[in-house]
C-alpha cells in the first residue's frame, strides 16, 4: 500500500477488527473435568480441593466427566455450532508451574476435527435502548461468527506478592482450580467497536446463565482475551484482562496505540500484550514469532468420544428456553411490548424474577411494568453507586421477592389502589422487605371495595340518623351526605362508586 | 523334597489353605531366599518385608477362623517399580523419583491385595521402562540368573530375574515394546503382554500410554493364568479398558489338542535371528506339528517399518508423559526455594538418565509443529496399516509363532553404547504393542552355552485363551518349569 492509499484509509478511519477468545468455567458441574474433586474450588483452603488425578501424580489417568461434554455441547447449540460425530482431546505441552502435568488437556483442530463445536454464529436479542448505537450496526449485531468451541481443563493459580513477577522472591501455587472444566469460545474478528464487544459479552454471559452451565457472578468464571488489528494489519493479542469493563478499556487503548504507530509509519508487530489494569495500558509480553512450541498430539488416555445424532437430539431436548425463544413468548403470548420484553430477557435473573412473579399473579403487563419501571430504576441507581461487582448486574443487592411485585400489581389492578400511593408502598416494601399487603394493613390505606363492610357502615349511619331515610325521598343530596359520612368514617378508603350504589340500595330498601 | 521357595504358587497356596503350612512360614522362607540371592541379581529396588509378614499373619488368622481367602492367599508378588503401591517408594529406577511415595494403589495392586496376595517388594527396571537390558537403572543393572555377567533383558528385568532365580513365584511387569517378554525370554520364565485395554493402567507410571500394558510373569503357565485372571478387567479408573469376559482357564492337553489350532509361522523373522535362536524356534514348530497343530509359513510384510513407527510414537508420548517431573510437587530431595522456576525446571530435569533424555529429545522433535505430519502422523498411519495386516492374518490363523528375541542374552555393557542396535532388538516384540494384541513369551530351551531362548506366540485382540492353551501344550511337552538356573 503506498502512502496515498494509506492516507485515504486513515481519513475514512482504518478498519478496526476485533476477535474474542472467551473462557467460561462450567461452574454448575458438580465435579472437575477429569476427576471427582469439586468444581466449586472457591471456598477451599489452598491445595485442599485436589486429588492424585488433578495433581497429575504419576500413574493417574484422566476420567472424562460426561456431563461436561453435555454442558459444552449445549453451549455449542446455543452458538449454532456444528457438533462433530466424534470428538477427541489433545495435549498442549508447555512448562508452567500452574500446570500439574506440564501439559494442558484440551482440543485442537489442526490435524483433525477434534473440538466439540465448530463454525457457528450467534444471533442477538439486541440492546434494549430504543436508539441503537450508530457503530453497532444491525447486521454486525446479528451475526458474529464462531470459529470453534472447545472443552479443556483450567490450570491452577499462581499468586505473587508483587505485581511484577521479577520483583518476587517467591510465588505460591494453588491447584484447587486445576482441572475445572473450561469451555473456550473463539470468534472470528467480526467486531468493529469496543462497545459492540461489551454488548456481546453481556449477552453471552446472560446466555450462559440461561443454559445453566455457569454462575457468572463468581469471580473468574467468565474471562476474555481480545485480539485487535487495524486496517488489515498484524493481529495483536491482549491477555490478562480481569473484567468486561476492562475489556472495553483495553481495546480503546490498543486501538489508539496501533493508530499512533501507523501514523508514525511504524509497523504493528504481531505479538501478545498484557493488560496492565493499574496503569490502563497494554504491555508487550512476547512476540508471536518466538511463540512457544506446544507439541500438540492426541491424548492417548482418553479414547475418542463418539457422540452421534442421538446425543445431539437428546441434549437439545434437555436444553432450557433460550433468550430469543423467551423474547418471542413474551411478545406473542404475554403481549408485552418488544422494548419491555427485551429488557426482561436480557438479564436472566430479572426474567426469572418476572416469571416467578407471574406464578403468584398472572398479569404480565402490569408486573413487567413494575419490574422495568420501578425495580430496575432502583437497581441502576445502586449500580451507578458502584455497589455491584463482577460481570453481572445485581438483583441480589435489593432484598425483594417476586411475590412483593405480584402483590403490588394485584393491589393496583384488582383493588384499584391509587398508583401514586402504590409507588410509595412499593418503595417502603423494598426498603423494609415487608410485603405490600402488610404495609397496607398497617397504614390502613387499602381501598375498601368489599360490599360487606360498606353496607355495615351505611346501616350504622341510618340507625343513628333514621330521619335520613325519610329525607332522601325528597332530597337527592342525602346520598352525597351519607357518602361524606362514610368517607369520614373510613378515612377515604372506600371505593366511592361502590359506596354510592350501596347507599342508594340501602335507602330504597328501607 | 523341594524347598518351599521352589514350588509353584498354586501348589503353595493350596498348602496354606489346607493348613499344611502357614503363610507366615512361606513368606519368611521367601524373605530369607531374597536376602541370600538378590545381592547377586539386583532385582529388587526396595522391599516390603515387614508389612508382608504382618499381612501373612492376618491371612493365617483368616484361614484358622475358617473365613474365605482369595485366589492368591499368602502368595508374594513382586511389583515392577513403575506400578504404584501406596506407601512404598515408586522410583521408576530414576534419580528423578528417588523419594516419591504414591498416596494410592494401582488398580492391579488393589486387585492382588483383594485376593490376599502379598506385595513383597518393588522390582528393578530400566529407568521409566526405557531400555531392553535393565542396565539403564539408577540402582545398577539387573543381572541374568543364568550368568551374572549377562543382561537379564528389559525393561522388566527385575520382574523376570527375581522369578527365574526362585526368589518369588510371581511378579508384575509392564510391556511397552517387549518389556515383559524380552526379560522373560532371557531369563527363561513365562511372561504375557495382555490385549490393550484388558488390564487397567491406573497407577502405572506412563512411558507410552497407547502401547503399554501391565502383565504377569511366572515360572509355570498355571501360576501365570491365576495372576492374569486377578488383574484383568474393566476399570472405571482407566477409560481405555474394555468390558469383556476375562476368565481364562488352563485346560487339559487332550481338550486343547481337539481345538486343532492353526498356527502361522513367521519364517522370515526366524531366519533373521541368531542361529541357535532360529534352530530352537524350528524345534518348537516341529513339536507343535507333531502334536497335531496345523503349522503354516506366513509373513507380515510391513514388519520392516514397525520399528520406526514404534519409536516415533513411543518417544512422542514419553516426551509429554515425562514433562510432569519437575520436582515441584514430588520427586527427590530438593526444594525449588530460591530458584527462578525456569532454571529450577532445567536443574531438576537434569536428574534424568541419558537414555531418558535421548528419548524425550526424540519425542519432542517428532511432535514439533513442522514435523508432526512427517513423523508422528506417518507413524500412526503405519500403525493402523500393521493392525490391518494382523487382522488379515488372524482371519486365517489362530496364532502366530516367532522368536521373542532375535538374539541370545549378551554381556552387560556390550550394547549400551549403540542405541540403534539396542532398539533393533525390539523388532519382534513391538508388533504386538503396535497392534494392541496379546503376546506371550514361553521358555523354548537353552543354547549350547546354557542361555535361555524364548518362543513368542501372538493372538488377535482378547485371544489370550489361545495363547494360554498353546503354552500349556509347550509346558507339557518340555516341562520347562524344571529348568532352573544355578546361583
Amino acid at each position: 500500500m503506498d502512502s496515498k492509499d494509506m492516507n485515504n484509509r486513515m481519513k475514512m478511519g482504518p478498519e478496526l477488527k476485533i476477535g474474542l477468545e472467551i473462557h467460561c468455567q462450567l461452574t454448575n458441574l458438580q465435579t472437575k473435568l477429569f476427576c471427582d474433586c469439586l468444581s466449586n474450588y472457591r471456598n477451599s483452603p489452598p491445595n485442599e480441593n485436589t486429588c492424585p488425578i488433578c495433581l497429575g501424580l504419576p500413574g493417574t489417568l484422566p476420567l472424562l466427566n460426561k456431563r461436561a461434554v453435555e454442558f459444552a455441547s449445549m453451549i455449542c447449540m446455543a452458538f449454532n455450532c456444528s457438533i462433530p460425530e466424534k470428538i477427541s482431546f489433545y495435549r498442549k505441552n508447555y512448562f508452567y508451574p500452574d500446570l500439574p502435568k506440564n501439559y494442558q488437556t484440551t482440543q485442537y483442530n489442526s490435524y483433525e476435527l477434534s473440538s466439540i463445536g465448530y463454525e457457528g454464529f450467534i444471533e442477538f436479542v439486541g440492546e434494549s435502548k430504543s436508539k441503537p448505537d450508530a457503530s453497532w450496526e444491525r447486521s454486525e449485531r446479528n451475526n458474529i461468527r464462531i470459529t470453534r468451541v472447545q472443552l479443556e481443563e483450567d490450570p491452577g493459580k499462581i499468586t505473587y506478592d508483587e505485581d511484577k513477577s521479577a520483583a518476587n522472591n517467591y510465588s505460591l501455587i494453588d491447584y484447587n482450580r486445576a482441572g475445572v472444566s473450561l469451555v473456550e469460545i473463539v470468534t472470528e474478528p467480526d467486531f468493529s467497536s469496543p462497545i459492540a464487544v461489551r454488548t456481546f459479552l453481556n449477552e453471552i454471559v446472560n446466555l450462559f446463565e440461561y443454559l445453566g452451565v455457569t454462575d457468572p457472578s463468581l469471580e473468574g468464571s467468565v474471562r476474555c482475551d481480545v485480539n485487535v488489528s487495524i486496517g488489515g494489519g498484524k493481529k495483536v493479542e491482549i491477555k490478562n484482562i480481569s473484567s468486561f469493563k476492562e475489556v472495553e478499556k483495553s481495546i480503546y487503548y490498543e486501538t489508539t496505540r496501533q493508530k499512533t504507530l501507523i501514523m508514525h509509519d511504524i509497523d504493528v508487530r504481531p505479538e501478545t500484550r498484557h493488560w496492565d489494569e493499574k496503569r490502563k495500558v497494554t504491555v508487550a509480553a512476547r512476540s508471536k514469532e518466538e511463540e512457544e512450541e506446544y507439541r500438540y498430539f492426541p491424548e492417548p488416555d482418553i479414547p475418542k468420544i463418539i457422540l452421534g445424532n442421538k446425543f445431539v437430539s437428546r441434549v437439545r431436548t434437555s436444553m432450557p428456553e433460550l433468550p430469543l425463544e423467551r423474547l418471542k413468548r413474551y411478545i406473542e403470548v404475554c403481549k408485552i411490548t418488544e422494548h419491555t420484553a427485551k429488557i426482561l430477557v436480557n438479564d436472566k435473573r430479572i426474567s426469572d424474577f418476572f416469571e416467578e412473579s407471574l406464578s403468584c399473579y398472572n398479569s404480565p403487563i402490569e408486573i413487567s411494568n413494575w419490574i422495568v419501571n420501578e425495580l430496575l430504576t432502583k437497581i441502576n441507581e445502586k449500580d451507578r453507586q458502584g455497589l455491584t461487582n463482577h460481570n453481572v448486574r445485581g438483583l441480589d443487592i435489593l432484598s425483594v421477592s417476586p411475590s412483593q411485585v405480584a402483590e403490588i400489581a394485584k393491589l393496583v389492578e384488582v383493588k384499584s389502589l391509587n398508583r401514586t400511593i402504590a409507588r410509595e408502598i412499593f418503595d417502603k416494601s423494598l426498603d423494609s422487605g415487608t410485603s405490600p399487603l402488610k404495609i397496607i394493613d398497617n397504614l390502613e390505606i387499602e381501598k375498601i371495595s368489599d360490599e360487606g363492610p360498606i353496607i355495615k357502615i351505611i346501616q350504622d349511619i341510618l340507625k343513628s340518623q333514621p330521619q335520613l331515610i325519610e329525607q332522601s325521598r325528597s332530597n337527592p343530596n342525602v346520598i352525597n351526605y351519607v357518602l361524606g359520612l362514610i368517607m369520614k368514617e373510613t378515612k377515604g378508603r372506600v371505593n366511592p362508586q361502590i359506596a354510592l350504589n350501596l347507599i342508594k340500595e340501602s335507602l330504597e330498601d328501607n | 523334597m523341594k524347598s518351599l521357595h521352589e514350588l509353584p504358587a498354586c501348589v503353595v497356596s493350596r498348602k496354606i489353605k489346607e493348613q499344611e503350612i502357614t503363610a507366615e512360614e512361606y513368606i519368611s522362607t521367601i524373605i530369607e531366599r531374597i536376602r541370600q540371592v538378590d545381592h547377586k541379581i539386583n532385582s529388587f529396588i526396595s522391599n516390603n518385608f515387614e508389612s508382608a509378614l504382618s499381612k501373612s499373619r492376618t491371612i493365617d488368622k483368616k484361614i484358622k477362623e475358617g473365613l474365605n481367602t482369595g485366589l492368591l492367599a499368602g502368595i508374594p508378588v513382586g511389583i515392577k517399580d513403575n506400578i504404584s503401591v501406596q506407601g512404598l517408594k515408586n522410583t521408576c529406577a530414576s534419580r528423578m523419583l528417588s523419594e516419591y511415595i504414591p498416596p494410592y494403589n494401582a488398580t492391579v495392586v488393589s486387585k492382588i491385595e483383594a485376593q490376599d496376595g502379598i506385595v513383597i517388594g518393588k522390582l528393578n527396571m530400566d529407568e521409566f521402562g526405557m531400555g531392553t537390558t535393565s542396565e539403564y537403572s539408577a540402582f545398577g543393572p539387573v543381572r541374568n540368573p543364568w550368568n551374572l555377567g549377562y543382561v537379564a533383558g528389559g525393561s522388566s528385568g527385575g520382574s523376570a530375574a527375581s522369578v527365574a532365580s526362585l526368589q518369588i513365584p510371581l511378579s508384575l511387569g509392564s510391556d511397552t515394546g517387549g518389556s515383559i517378554r524380552c526379560p522373560s525370554s532371557f531369563c527363561s520364565v513365562i511372561g504375557i503382554k495382555p490385549t490393550y485395554g484388558s488390564v487397567s493402567r491406573n497407577g502405572l507410571i506412563s512411558y507410552s500410554n497407547s502401547l503399554e500394558q501391565i502383565g504377569p510373569i511366572a515360572r509355570t503357565i498355571y501360576d501365570l493364568v491365576t495372576l492374569l485372571n486377578v488383574i484383568s478387567g474393566v476399570d472405571p479408573k482407566d477409560n481405555t479398558t474394555l468390558p469383556k469376559n476375562y476368565e481364562y482357564k488352563t485346560d487339559h492337553v487332550d481338550h486343547i489338542l481337539k481345538k486343532k489350532y492353526k498356527i502361522g509361522v513367521l519364517n522370515d523373522l526366524i531366519d533373521d535371528s541368531e542361529t541357535e535362536v532360529a534352530e530352537n524356534t524350528r524345534k518348537k514348530v516341529k513339536q507343535l506339528k507333531d502334536r497335531g497343530c496345523e503349522m503354516e509359513d506366513t509373513r507380515i510384510p510391513l514388519s520392516n517399518y514397525a520399528l520406526a513407527s514404534y519409536y516415533v510414537i513411543a518417544t512422542a508420548e514419553a516426551s509429554s508423559n515425562l514433562s510432569r517431573f519437575d520436582n515441584l510437587r514430588y520427586g527427590y530431595q530438593g526444594s525449588p526455594e530460591g530458584y527462578e522456576w525456569n532454571s529450577y525446571f532445567s536443574e531438576s530435569r537434569s536428574k534424568f538418565g541419558d537414555e531418558v533424555k535421548l528419548r524425550i529429545l526424540l519425542g519432542s522433535y517428532v511432535l514439533s509443529a513442522g514435523y508432526f505430519g512427517k513423523y508422528y502422523a506417518k507413524a500412526q498411519k503405519l500403525r493402523s496399516m500393521i493392525k490391518r495386516e494382523f487382522d488379515i492374518l488372524f482371519n486365517k490363523y489362530d496364532i502366530l509363532l516367532l522368536p521373542t528375541m532375535p538374539v541370545l542374552p549378551f554381556r552387560l555393557g556390550e550394547k549400551t553404547l549403540q542405541p540403534i542396535e539396542n532398539y533393533n532388538l525390539d523388532v519382534y516384540t513391538i508388533l504386538a504393542n503396535l497392534a494392541g494384541i496379546p503376546a506371550i513369551s514361553i521358555p523354548g530351551g537353552l543354547s549350547k552355552e546354557g542361555f535361555p531362548i524364548g518362543v513368542q506366540l501372538i493372538a488377535n485382540a482378547f485371544g489370550e485363551q489361545k495363547l494360554i492353551d498353546v503354552a500349556v501344550l509347550l509346558e507339557n511337552i518340555e516341562g520347562f518349569e524344571t529348568w532352573i538356573p544355578k546361583i
